[in-house]
């Protein structure tokens, strides 16, 4: 199959690509490294009437450091993968990265792109919410900060309107209290995850869980969170903490998805035991 | 229906065409270049057939749009060989290993191999780097063998006895 006909451009700059979301309207789309668009196109699954290329634009696919990470839209997975401050300063992400496709498609597929789309099995979006992202978003209006909880709406959608466009997400650098964990299950590398779950976890001096987070994609119709579970780690001791039970507790509080990929009981089940392995292998950094 | 100028290098020659943005840059490859070594396998991302070279590193041309590919340095399988014939040591370690049997996938292995050679990648580096292609016929063993030669070859004599 090929897309039906559509209008195309690729601005230099960001300006340029407001206007144009502006006038355009509802039926314009960003296009960012099309890894997933380009098939969708085809698939006549899309069908916008004009295409915005934001490959040319300047100045969205910087990645840098102040205090926070800050990851432009339009930087490669494989770019991201690849740096240096990545790899030292949040390596939970560059580790959610190894597992998006192959080398051939994270050479081109982007940061941005993937959080926009919002596959609900995609490892990145799971991953901002796990780690409170804030995404930057720009139009002709001014520009506007959404966190990660407001930003992802549901399967294939988030709070994006349509002459917005996202120009970078900011994320926080790992601390020396905190450990982060990104795992999933896939039937093979690459694929999108049957189940996965981000978990990030803050330790005191008394060796208590002061913060906890976890974040699963896959299972459900989005990304989403085991809020109840989180709330009852605090406080909770690291030195013999049940991790099979948290694993638990955490899938019954999610309403786990059937398909062809895997029934709800498989993921949840699934999804149980990955979490409890997670907290397994996290807290033994921290037990003495 | 809108049509786009674009220009582009292709296996080192300076090319110039009228495309529409809907065709991807894999049918411009094949239809308009004649540069039919990619191969179109499943027209989605998902089988590596299609893989070529663009700015240095190894993407799927059928995830292109062809305007995209204006001013990109473009390399096809057919460039990889020298011009007499003499094949490519990465050619040569896929002939020698029988790491192929229709062909079918073996351009776009060929093309990530390329990429993995020029960056010195390690063996296991190399063997990921081939998750990113399906081939139907042979299996992966060969392709790893390959991808341990090109590992071993890393900064030394290409093994010249086969
Ligand atoms: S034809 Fe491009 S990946 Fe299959
Ligand atoms: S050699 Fe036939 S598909 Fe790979």
């Amino acid at each position: 199959m090929k897309p039906p006909p559509f209008d195309y451009a690729a601005p230099s700059e960001l300006d340029e690509v407001v206007e144009l979301l502006a006038e355009q309207g509802e039926d314009a789309r960003l296009l960012a490294g099309g890894q997933s668009l380009v098939p969708m196109l085809a698939l006549r699954l899309a069908r916008p009437s004009f295409l915005i290329d934001l490959n040319r634009v300047s100045g969205v696919s910087g990645i840098a450091l102040d205090g926070n990470l800050r990851i432009g839209a339009m930087a490669r997975q494989a770019a991201i993968l690849a740096d240096p401050v990545v790899a030292r300063e949040l390596p939970v992400l560059a580790e959610a990265i190894r597992h998006i496709g192959h080398l051939q498609t994270r050479n081109r597929g982007t940061f941005g792109g993937s959080l926009c789309l919002s596959d609900p099995a995609a490892e990145l979006p799971a991953l901002a919410l796990m780690l409170d992202a804030e995404f930057e978003l720009r139009s002709r209006r001014g520009v506007r900060t959404v966190s990660a909880a407001d930003f992802f709406t549901g399967p294939y959608s988030t709070a994006i309107e349509f002459d917005e466009v996202l120009v970078a997400a900011n994320l926080p650098c790992v601390t020396p209290d905190t450990t982060m964990a990104i795992r999933e299950i896939s039937r093979r590398h690459g694929d999108f995850a049957l189940v996965g779950a981000a978990v990030r976890l803050r330790v005191g001096a008394d060796r208590r869980i002061a913060d906890a987070r976890l974040s699963w994609f896959g299972i459900a119709h989005q990304p989403i969170r085991s809020v109840v579970t989180e709330a009852a780690l605090i406080g909770q001791a690291v030195d013999g903490l049940d991790c099979a039970d948290v694993g638990a507790a955490a899938v019954a509080e999610i309403e786990a998805r059937d398909d062809v990929h895997a029934t709800a009981g498989y993921r949840s089940r699934a999804g149980a035991r990955l979490v409890a392995a997670m907290f397994r292998d996290t807290l033994e950094g921290f037990v003495e | 229906m809108s049509s786009h100028p674009i220009s582009f290098t292709l296996n080192g020659a300076a090319t110039a065409l009228e495309v529409e943005p809907r065709w991807t840059l894999l049918d411009v490859l094949r239809r308009q270049c004649g540069t039919t070594g990619v191969h179109a396998g499943c027209e989605h991302g998902v089988c590596g057939a299609c893989t070529i070279i663009v700015d240095d590193v190894a993407v799927r041309a059928c995830l292109m749009l062809a305007p995209q590919a204006d001013g990109c340095e473009i390399r096809t399988v057919e460039s990889v060989a020298e011009p007499d014939g003499t094949l490519h040591r990465v050619q040569r370690a896929m002939r020698e290993e029988f790491s192929l049997q229709c062909g079918f996938c073996t351009p776009g292995v060929v093309m990530t191999l390329v990429q993995m050679d020029e960056a010195g990648a390690d063996e296991d580096a190399v063997v990921e780097a081939l998750t990113g292609h399906l081939c139907r016929c042979t299996g992966y063993q060969g392709m790893k063998r390959v991808a341990r030669r090109l590992g071993q070859a890393t900064g030394a004599e290409d093994r010249q006895d086969g």
